[in-house]
């Protein structure tokens, strides 16, 4: 192996950092620091001339380690790893030290302390470089196919989506018919169109594209593998059936809570959920003189904390409906808060108070008493705004419960190693950063299962959620930064500590050679994040440009003993 | 070196995601603070391994912070979990053998808190300051007995 040949750069960064770090002063240090062959200040080393230098110098002083102190990694690294690759270096022989954010910028009026600073940062950041090994990235192929679970609004979206851009789709739904809660629905709000109006398009040009194969009364039942390279089981009344896939969409929708002993349910025939009022609208129209609806039954409780988004519309939507069917009837919304989030939502809101629904508030010390003999024919409501107590006299309660996470959640969170979150709905990756994708790569979440969302939003997240599965689809391979953990199998012991603690179930216990058992680390799905190894009592572990040696030549360049 | 006049050497492990961030923001936005400090980049809190901060304590290095993602926010889903685990039973350890707890910091900062990270930054270093040169003295706390 040929000597280590390191070239420091110190960037002045104008004077962000020159005014306050004596840069000639750091790069005389540095000059002096073992297997240092070449040192120099740049005024900017980011700068087109600065980059130039550097790929110069490399070849010049024949470097095969790169040091550049100046700013943030965060920003800048990509840029010098590029260009030291493009002098014919290895990305990985480079080494970022921060002598800006964290130096000069921090300590601006202590240009000595600065100073000393730097130059201990970079001796840490030499020491690291010395030890920096050549990296590949691992690729990997990945299946234009993709496993869509779901077939409600949010499923079929995204499988028409994918399908429609030449992808093949594997929609799999576990009722015998297309189209979700949305089957169930009359009205959609704000619009008041019918809902079979919209989804009955949608459900035959699924049926009908060449480019999706449909799964009905069928679950998903085995998933292994990882991005790009999904395998898949399916399994229905009449066996299974397998099939790979290279990224998979969550889209089972969520459940409407029965609210079972609340409110009169169960005990009075005409107290119902808004979904069973759904129904009765689309059946038989009720003609009612009095009707209550009763918003937030089961949730912004104690047990179950989240609002469900989607009931205070609901009800503006049943109660206007209910005033539509008989204009003389007294129709009141009892509610905590109203939530008509939107500007939409707002005018459907006052369209609502002007067709003469009633709106009152009720709190939870003193919740609507349901009162009658066989039925319930008054409803008792201590009115919070005005310090008294209502007698509404009703043929009808509606109770508004809340989108709760479906049945099959927790199966589906198993077999694909994504989480839930506390309410029970999937979590994703990152609210703002990395939404409608989990934090596994290939995976991805739309609907009403990943929270309580209305048709629109649940569209929107479906086409969100597709167009990312398309990215690896259209790439056709990943990339894995090459940062992962790899196991030496002489030290592996196999005793599974590190497949306990990976979070990406990235590593598995295979079959050594020699009859052992040891750990084995899949480089696609390791996302770098090194818990393994320091979880690894056998130090067999390590992580790729943060190896237990790189770090602890840092940290023995940090300390004081050897100043 | 007299007490007045210790300087603490001091290294900070930044996970990549949130606290490192923050510690930029706290550069960007020129919040000052003692110079003491020395990071180490590393991708996420549970990458720092407990073995290192003891290297840390023997080499010269006075005070340890381990900062990471707030709990709930880590990039690699649990990551910070596992350090607050493991960091609790070093502290405990470090108490064991007579180093004192405090030397090793274990808190959380986002990639929105440069005052934070000012903040947990110039009072921890007072704190070390005040604890004095690690290794000066053996036995820095009572080693408990029964």
């Amino acid at each position: 192996m040929s000597e280590t040949r390191v070239g420091v750069f110190v960037c002045h960064c104008g004077t962000n950092i020159g005014g306050v770090v004596d840069v000639p002063a750091v790069v005389e240090y540095a000059r002096a620091l073992p297997y240092v062959a070449h040192v120099e200040g740049n005024l900017y080393s980011c700068s087109e001339e600065g980059l130039s230098s550097l790929k110069q110098s490399i070849h010049e002083h024949h470097l095969n380690r790169v040091v550049v102190a100046s700013c943030t990694p965060r920003t800048h690294e990509p840029l010098f790893k590029n260009a030291c690759e493009e002098a014919g270096l290895n990305r990985y022989l480079f080494e970022f030290v921060n002598i800006r954010e964290h130096c000069s910028w921090v300590h601006s009026r202590e240009g000595d302390v600065a100073t000393d600073k730097a130059k201990r940062l970079i001796r840490m950041g030499v020491a690291k470089a010395c030890l920096l090994e050549p990296q590949d990235e691992a690729e990997s192929g990945v299946i234009p196919v993709a496993l869509v679970i779901g077939g409600g609004i949010a499923g079929m979206t995204a499988a028409l989506n994918l399908a429609r851009q030449g992808f093949h789709v594997h929609l799999v739904e576990k009722e015998a018919q297309l189209g979700g809660r949305l089957l169930q629905i009359n009205q959609l709000c704000p619009t008041d169109e019918e809902s079979f109006g919209l989804i009955g398009p949608i459900i035959q040009e699924v049926e009908e594209h060449g480019q999706i194969t449909l799964y009905v009364s069928s679950t998903v039942s085995e998933v292994s593998g990882y991005v790009g390279n999904f395998q898949i089981t399916v399994a229905a009344d009449d066996g299974e059936q397998k099939f790979d896939a290279g990224t998979i969409i969550v889209a089972t929708g969520a459940d409407v809570l029965q609210p079972v002993g609340m409110y009169g349910y169960g005990q009075f025939p005409n107290v119902l959920t808004q979904l069973e009022l759904e129904d009765r609208l689309k059946a038989e129209p009720p003609i009612v003189a009095g009707a209550v609806l009763i918003n937030c039954v089961g949730s912004r409780i104690p047990e179950r904390p989240y609002c469900s988004r989607v009931c205070c519309m609901t009800s503006l939507k049943n109660a206007t409906q209910l005033k539509k069917l008989n204009p003389d009837a007294h129709v009141y919304v009892l509610h905590r808060d109203l939530l008509t989030y939107g500007v939409e939502f707002e005018r459907y809101y006052r369209q609502a108070m002007k067709a003469g629904v009633r709106f009152l508030r009720y709190d939870l010390e003193n919740p609507p008493q349901i009162v009658g003999r066989g039925r319930a024919e008054n409803v008792v409501v201590w009115d919070a705004l005005r310090g008294r107590e209502l007698h509404l006299p009703v043929d009808l309660v509606v109770l508004s419960t809340p989108l709760v996470p479906g049945p099959d959640n927790a199966t589906i969170s198993r077999l694909l190693k994504v989480p839930l979150g506390e309410s029970g709905f999937f979590l994703e990756a990152h609210i703002k950063l990395r939404p409608v994708e989990f934090a596994t790569d290939g995976i991805y979440v739309c609907g009403t299962t990943r929270w309580p969302a209305d048709v629109s939003e649940s569209i929107s997240q479906a086409y969100a959620a597709s167009t990312k599965a398309a990215i690896p689809m259209r790439m056709g391979v990943v990339t894995a930064e090459a940062i992962t953990a790899y196991s030496e199998p002489s030290f592996c012991t196999g005793c599974g500590t590190c497949v306990v603690t990976c979070p990406f179930n990235a590593i598995e216990l295979q079959m050594h050679g020699n009859g052992r058992q040891v750990a084995s680390v899949n480089v696609v799905q390791c996302k770098g994040c090194g818990s393994c190894v320091a979880a690894c009592p056998s130090k067999a572990m390590q992580q790729r440009g943060f190896t237990d040696w790189q770090v602890l030549r840092m940290i023995e360049a940090c300390g004081s003993w050897i100043d | 070196m007299s007490e007045h006049t210790f300087q603490p050497r001091i290294i900070a492990f930044c996970c990549n995601w949130c606290s490192y961030a923050g510690a930029d923001l706290a550069g960007v936005s020129r919040l000052q603070m003692p110079a003491d400090f020395h990071i180490i980049r590393v991708m996420c809190s549970a990458r720092v391994a407990p073995e290192w901060v003891i290297k840390a304590l023997l080499n010269g290095i006075d005070g340890v912070m381990v900062l990471g993602c707030h709990i709930g926010d880590c990039h690699y889903i649990s990551g910070n979990h596992r350090a607050a685990k493991r960091f609790v039973l070093l502290k405990e350890m470090l108490s064991f053998v007579g180093v004192n707890p405090d030397r090793l910091l274990v808190d959380w900062v986002s990639a929105s808190e440069g005052r934070k990270f000012q903040k947990l930054v110039t009072e921890f270093i007072e704190r070390v300051r005040e604890l004095g040169a690690c290794g000066q003295r053996h036995v820095e706390i009572q080693t408990p007995h029964r």
